[in-house]
Formats: structure tokens, sequence, C-alpha cells
């Protein structure tokens, strides 16, 4: 396990430094500059604009300004933001929680009914309800997240009056968020005892549109993945084996087929957590969401390089973990690659040297 | 528990959770501040969230008009070569108590100063703090004209001018010349976190900083030793919502009390919904269509006037401002002192601009570039579509344009360089003097800076519009920017496209708010009715 952990994360590093660069340079090759659009409509005397861009380091040749990027980098300093002229590291993890409490929620919910859908799809298959649920999750697939949030907001705000319209939580609680995550924060000692648990469930209620709005596709794409990953296992010897030893229907499917099924979905699911995260953007718009989609977007729009630079660094670093988490899952899920695993660390004990053993044995993945 | 009792009490939650409460005032405003402090930023949803909030200037503009009135100064004198402004501090002004700051002494002229060095002064210990980039103060020349501040006692200083300046009086009304608290900026400065300057704000404002949660919401509370009469809502409540349709969306919940720029296709719903209050005003604002006048065939006037004969902006009212624009004819709007009333506008008239451009030498037409605006504006919502129109409209007459667009920054970039023959761009007025408009868009010095689009520079109407700057006497002042606009009339560098209206929806309980022209929010004086008061709580 930790020789596992230890392997993988050795692909940060080349990640980061790849990441670093594209970012660093892709970005300035845009055309359009900072300082001009602080200035907007306005114009200014050149003087100005030079003494501006001076102050902001950006007369300096893009190389060297690469060299104090990455060595402030090293240093933890990831620069200040060119519009609000904070700590982007700060900027960032005070968005993060939000964009992730948001994923979390909308991939449960897509796990939720993506994969009974699937399941009962691949059991039905080319019945009435397996023809309707894959039409639905095409119709879901193709829906644009703009026209279906505000879909979901007439429905179930204004015309049923369930759910809020957008934002974390009712305006009217005034709490300090903590973690970030305001599912946790509203159960903290102090709101507790100042609101009781109404808070809790004002942000419960307000996560329930905007998740459903982002859990739409990988709801689809999971259902589908998981009908014809259901249909290969149910084709298998061994569930007709199954079947004929008389285990019962639920058995096979939830045990036997489910499990192996479970494989390509697994794959899926940590491609899609990472597409989730960096994919926010619109369904941050439509709920005023806080999180980090639309604040990346702007600071595009506004060629604010510091925030870019950063928050694509951060954002390869936890996809490239995801992956890793994800690669982990296999080995939970797959006693074959569990005993790759066990093999490879067996035959690292085995060694008198402490040398990593060669790529195309050892690898267990 | 069943599923039936979970519905009710999720329905009984919902009730508590859409509804805002008693003494609480939402406003849904649009995007998040850049900074709690007036003089490092441009943008007006940071001017609502401090300038018109939490601080106040010298002198500022009378509530929903453009008149100057006196705020932190209670009065003014100007010496006889008008380069001196001598101004009388207001007594007893307190600025704000917080949990991170407890003033020990009322406003005086050190305050004054301070603020005002800050921006001026390049080895002033704050300049440099938050970046150093004072864009407005800047893009006023206001460090160039300002040679001295100098303290008289602690209610009087005197402003020492390099040159006279008629807008002087307005440019102090703005945002940007808004007034901190010096004692506060020493104790941040003593305790090493000067850059909370801009963050944790200490103004003497109607509203006193209390919370803010990035992108989400900003909290104020009444600031109960205000100078003026305090305001009547307790809490102040800013909660950011980027998307119009969904501002609609909570005001018709009930979520928000006012929204900040409804959709333009939105408008005809709310006049008809008897729970929304539509306000408009007519906007300090201009949307234009410039030509380079420096570049081929765009130099000759008879060109630029066979273009004004074709376009026809009566339709491009309709179609692009739905009807909430008035056609312009002059390159300021008709709500501002010395506007010409009796100019003729050019008349849409094919035969006529057929004629001009074949006097001009071009009876076949000619190939151009039209360069369309990326981003929707006040001035002009939708300019790749207006494009279009003005693209058939000048087919009309033979001119063959080439669409183009490029995304803000890049527009901005090329359009300062010159890169463009027509370029569709608009202003926002910033103090109600025609200067602002005429000498910002059209005066020659502002062919360098970047500001005058169509690269003119004419020497008779520069002449008239510098001089205005350095007379006090507003009858003066109108004489020459009337003239000023007949020169612009003969000479067309660009085509005044339209006047744009501004809308606020609200909840019909919101009492005592105006639309302010300049296109602030100010909420000093609003209230909720007493029905909307004793309504639900938490």
């Amino acid at each position: 396990m930790k020789n596992f952990i230890l392997k993988r994360s050795k692909d940060l590093l080349p990640t980061l430094i790849g990441v670093s660069l594209l970012s660093f340079f892709l970005v300035r090759l845009i055309p359009g500059d900072p300082v001009m659009l602080m200035l907007g409509e306005r114009g200014a005397n050149p003087e100005v604009y030079m003494e501006m861009k001076q102050k902001l380091g950006l007369d300096q040749p893009i190389i060297f300004q690469y060299f104090t990027f990455i060595a402030k980098a090293f240093q933890g300093d990831l620069g200040e933001s060119l519009i609000s002229k904070t700590s982007v590291v700060e900027e960032f993890f005070s968005r993060f929680p939000a964009t992730l409490e948001l994923g979390m929620a909308s991939l449960l919910f897509a796990l939720t009914f993506g994969i009974p859908f699937g399941v009962i799809a691949a059991v039905k298959r080319n019945g009435f309800l397996d023809y309707f649920l894959m039409t639905m999750s095409l119709v879901g697939y193709s829906m644009p997240i703009f026209w279906w949030g505000l879909i979901l907001i007439i429905t179930f705000s204004l015309n049923l009056g369930l759910t809020p319209v957008s934002g974390r939580l009712n305006i009217i609680y005034d709490i300090d968020p903590v973690t970030g995550f305001y599912l946790i924060d509203t159960l903290l000692p102090s709101t507790l005892s100042h609101y009781g648990l109404k808070p809790f469930f004002s942000s419960l209620a307000h996560l329930f549109l905007p998740a459903i709005a982002m859990g739409t596709i990988p709801l689809a794409v999971i259902a589908r993945m998981t009908r014809s990953s259901m249909i290969d296992v149910l084709d298998e010897d061994y569930i007709r084996t199954a079947k004929a030893r008389g285990i019962s229907a639920h058995r096979i499917i939830l045990i036997h087929a489910l499990k192996n099924a479970l494989i390509p979905i697994i794959t899926v699911l940590g491609l899609m957590f990472g597409s989730i995260i960096t994919g926010a953007i619109l369904t941050e718009s439509i709920f005023s969401w806080p999180g980090i989609g639309k604040w990346l977007v702007s600071s595009i729009t506004a060629r604010d390089y510091p925030v870019i630079q950063a928050g694509v660094l951060f954002i390869a670093t936890f996809i490239v973990l995801i992956n890793i988490g994800v690669d982990f899952l296999y080995t939970l899920v797959d006693p074959r690659m569990r005993k790759e695993l066990q093999k490879v660390n067996k035959k690292r004990a085995a060694s008198p040297t402490d040398k990593a053993p060669p790529q195309n044995e050892g690898d267990p993945l | 528990m069943n599923l039936r009792t979970l519905l009710l009490i999720w329905i009984s939650l919902s009730y508590n959770l859409s509804s805002y409460s008693a003494e609480n005032f939402i406003y849904c405003s649009e995007a998040t501040p850049a900074a709690f402090n007036p003089q490092v930023t441009t943008d007006g949803t940071s001017n609502n969230a401090a300038a018109h909030t939490l601080y106040e200037k010298l002198t500022t503009f009378q509530y929903g008009s453009t008149t100057i009135i006196p705020a932190l100064a209670t009065s003014w004198e100007l010496s006889p070569d008008q380069k001196k402004y001598t101004f009388q501090i207001r007594k007893n002004v307190l600025f704000h108590t917080t949990s991170y700051f407890k003033p020990t002494r009322p406003l005086n002229a050190d305050d004054i100063i301070f603020s005002f060095e800050r921006m001026l002064d390049p080895n002033h210990p704050y300049h440099l703090i938050g970046g150093g980039n004072y864009e407005y103060f800047s893009g006023m020349d206001m460090g160039n004209l300002i040679s001295k501040i100098e303290k008289i006692n602690d209610y009087e200083i005197t402003i020492h001018l390099n040159k006279p300046e008629a807008p002087f009086l307005a440019n102090l009304s703005m945002s940007f010349m808004s007034i901190l608290s010096k004692e506060y900026a020493m104790k941040l400065l003593k305790e090493k976190k000067p850059h909370l300057i801009d963050l944790q704000p200490i103004g003497t404002g109607p509203f006193k900083f209390h919370k803010y949660v990035k992108d989400t919401v900003i909290r104020y509370k009444k600031f109960e030793h205000y100078w003026g009469k305090a305001p009547a809502i307790e809490n102040l409540i800013f909660a950011i919502t980027p998307d119009a349709s969904v501002r609609y969306q909570k005001l018709k919940a009930k979520e928000c009390h006012l929204i900040i720029e409804p959709l333009p296709y939105d408008l005809a719903s709310m006049q008809d919904d008897p729970h929304i209050n539509l306000l408009d005003k007519a906007g300090l604002n201009i949307g234009y269509l410039a030509f380079n006048t420096q570049k081929p065939p765009f130099n000759n006037k008879l060109v630029r006037r066979a273009i004004a004969h074709t376009l026809n902006r009566d339709s491009y009212i309709q179609a692009i401002y739905l009807g909430n624009a008035i056609v312009a004819k002059n390159p300021m709007p008709p709500s501002l002192w010395s506007y010409h009333h009796d100019i003729k506008p050019y008349s849409f008239n094919l035969k006529k601009a057929k004629d001009l451009l074949a006097q001009a030498g071009y009876p076949q037409g000619f190939k151009a570039e039209l360069w369309t605006l990326p981003v929707t504006r006040p001035y002009n919502p939708n300019g790749k579509k207006m494009g279009e129109m003005m693209q058939a409209d000048l087919a009309k007459i033979g001119i063959q344009v080439k669409l183009i667009s490029y995304d803000w920054p890049t527009y901005l970039k090329k359009s300062r360089d010159g890169e463009h023959q027509m370029i569709q761009l608009g202003w926002t007025g910033d103090n109600g003097d025609p200067d602002n408009f005429l000498h910002t868009l059209l005066g020659c010095s502002a062919v360098e800076a970047g500001s005058n689009a169509a690269k003119w520079c004419h020497k008779e109407f520069d002449s008239l519009i510098t001089q205005a700057k350095i007379i006090s006497s507003r009858k003066e002042r109108s004489a020459l920017y009337l003239k000023a606009q007949e020169i612009f009339h003969e000479e067309l560098p660009w085509i005044p496209l339209a006047h744009s209206k501004i809308f606020r929806a609200m909840s019909p309980e919101v009492t005592g708010y105006k639309i302010d022209p300049l296109g602030g929010d100010i909420f000093k004086t609003v209230d909720l009715l007493s029905s909307e008061k004793e309504g639900t709580s938490p």
C-alpha cells in the first residue's frame, strides 16, 4: 500500500512541471493584455500603462517571469491575483470546498440512480423498461445544463415551492465558514447553539437542485456504462453456473454480476469526477454557487495570470490524486489486482538491493 | 419515517428557507467586488459594495441626479485664479466602530489628506499597498492636476491645482475620492497588516461592514452614529447572484427585495407582474460606431456622413434595445447640461447617402471591416446582432462589410493601437460633466491615451473643450460645449447610436429607492413597508 502510493506519487512531479509550463505559456499566448483590460474603455497615458506593467512585473522577459513563478511556487507562494490583490492560494481554498461539496453531491446522485437504472435496463434487456431508461438517459445526456437548471428552478422552486432558487444557504443565517463544506459547518456547535438544525436543512435544500443539474449527465453515462458492462457479465459462464446451482436472481445480480461489472464504471467515475470539478462553471453560474469554475473562467477573461496558473496547477494535482485513488479502488474491487500488488511487494522484499522492480513485471496497473 | 412524512417535513422547512426576514434588506447583486476600497477599484459592483454604502466623499451627487452637493465638506471656496479650493470639513463625523477597529476621534483634515496622498504620493507608506494602481485617479489625471494639499486647521483644507479645472468638484464627488480613516491605517501599519485597508473597510458611510463570504454574500449593519439621517433598515445584505435570469426567479420567490440589471427580454413580463415594481431611468450613456479617421476612406467626412444616412438606427432601437433606448444624435446624453437640442440628426436617406459616396469618389462603394462589440453593455446589449443589421444596411449603398470581433481584452488593445476601420464602442458617464464625454472620448490627448477610438484630433474642437475645462462659469462652458457639438455633427468622427435606459426590478414593499443616473445602487434612504417588516422571521 505504502509502496503503491509512493510509486504513484512520483507521477505527480513531472505532471505538475508539464502543467505549469503549459498553463504559464499558453495563457500568455492568448492575445490581450491584463493591464489594458484593467484600464478598460478609459485607456491611459503610455507612462501610466508602463508604470502599471512594471508594478505587476509584466515588463520582465517571459522566461524570467516563469522562473520567478517556479521559485516562489516551491516556497508555497503562488502569487497574488492581479484583480483582487489577494493570495491565489487563499482564493482557491476559499472556493474549492464549495465545488467539491457540489461535485460529491452530484456524483452521489448520479451513482444512486445511475447504477440501479443500468442494472434494471440490463436485466430487462430489450424490454420496455430498458428502452425507457436508456432513452431517458440519452435525453439527460443531451440536455444543456443552463436550460435544465432553469427548468428545475421554475418547477421545484417557483411552482412547487420545495427548494430555494440559488445560493448555498439561506441568507438569513449568518454563519462563518470553518471547513467550507456547509453540510459540516452547519452542524458545528457554534451554529447549532444559535440556530439549531435549520441551517443544515437549508444547506441540504440548496444543494438539491444544483446536484441534480450537475449530476444528470454523469447519471446518464453511468446508467449506460452499467447496462453494457452488466450485459457482458450476465453472459459469462459463471453466471450461468450460478443460475444452474439455483442461486436466487437477486443474489446473482447484486453479488456475482454487479461487483465485476463495476470495474469499468470505476474507471469512468475517476475521469468523470475530474470533469465535474473542472466543468462546474455552468451549474455554478446558474445556481450562484461560489465555486472555482466561475472564478477560473472570469480569471481567463480578465487575463489574471497568477490565478489561472495556480488554479490549473491545483486542479491538475487534484485530478492526479483522484486517479491514484481510483487505481487503488481497483485493488479493492478486483482480487487479481490485489494479487499483482502483493506479488510486487514480495519481490521487493526478497530483493537484496532496494531497487525498483522493472516496469514490465512489477507494475500492478 | 415514510416518504409522506419526509415530504411534509421538507415542505415545512422550505417555507422558512425561502422567505426573507424582518429588518433585512436583500439586494441581489451581479458579481463579487474586487476590493472594499473605491480608490483601487473601477467597476460598478465594487462601487455599490463600498463607495455607496461604507464611504463618503467631500462632495457628492444629490441622490438620483448629478447635481453636486456637500457631503463631508460643508462648504467650499474657489480662489480668483481658480487654482485653489478651500473646503470646510464637517464636524463630529464618526468613523465606523467594528470588531476590528474602534476609532478614538472623529473625522478631521488628516483623514482627507491621508486619503488623497495615498494615491498622489509615490512615497506614501500606503501607495504601493494593494499594487499601487489607482486607475481612476490616473485616468482622471488627478496626479497632474493636484499640486499640493494644505492643512489649514483640523477642519479646513486647501487643495492647490496646477491649472484651473472646471470639472474638479465633479471629480471629487466620484467614488475613487472616498475618505478613509488615517487612524485605522496607522493601526494596520503598526500591526504590519496594511493590506487589510482594502479588505476590511472603515468609513463614515450610512452602513458599516459586517461580514463577507467570498462570491456569496456581503453583510452590512446600519451605522447608528451616522452624522446624517440613519438608514431605516437594520441589515443590508448583498446576495451575489451572477445570472440575471436567476436574479429574476429569486425576486419572484421573495429571496431578494431588489435586483440589478434585469434582462431586456424579461422586462415585459416584469411589467405585467403585480408583485414586481419595475423602475427605469434614462442612463448617462452612449453607444456609438467610431470611424478610424486616420485611415482611408474614413478620413473623408463625406464617407462618414454617407454611412450616417445609411444606418437605420430606429430599427436598431427596436431590435437590439427592445425599444428601451432613444436614438442618439450628439456625443453625450440629453440629460447632461449643455446638450445641443437643436442639432438635426442625420436622417435615414439612401439616395443622399449614395450621392455623398459618389462625391467622395466611391460611387460603387468599397470593402471595409466593422468590429462588433464582444461584450454586453447597457449602451449596446448585442453588438454582433447590431453588426449584422449594419452590414445589411451598408450593403444597400455598395459598402461590403466584413464583421470582425475579438475577445474583450484583445478588442481593447487592438482598438487602442488603431487597427480598426469601424468599431462599435460606448461609454457610461462617471460624473455628470460634459467634459467626461467630450474630452475623454474625443480630445486630442485621448488619441494617445486610447479612449479616442476615432483617432480624431480636430484643433478647433479640442481648443473649445480644453477652454471649457478651465472656465468655472457654467453658462460660458455651455456655450463652448454647444459649439463643440456642432463641430462634431459637421465632422462626424463617430455615429452616435443610442442612449439606453437603466432598469431595476424590486418588490412592491420597497420604498425610498431611486435609480442613480450614474448606474450605482444606493440604499441610504431605502425602507420596507410595515407589512413586510412584520413578515416571516427565521
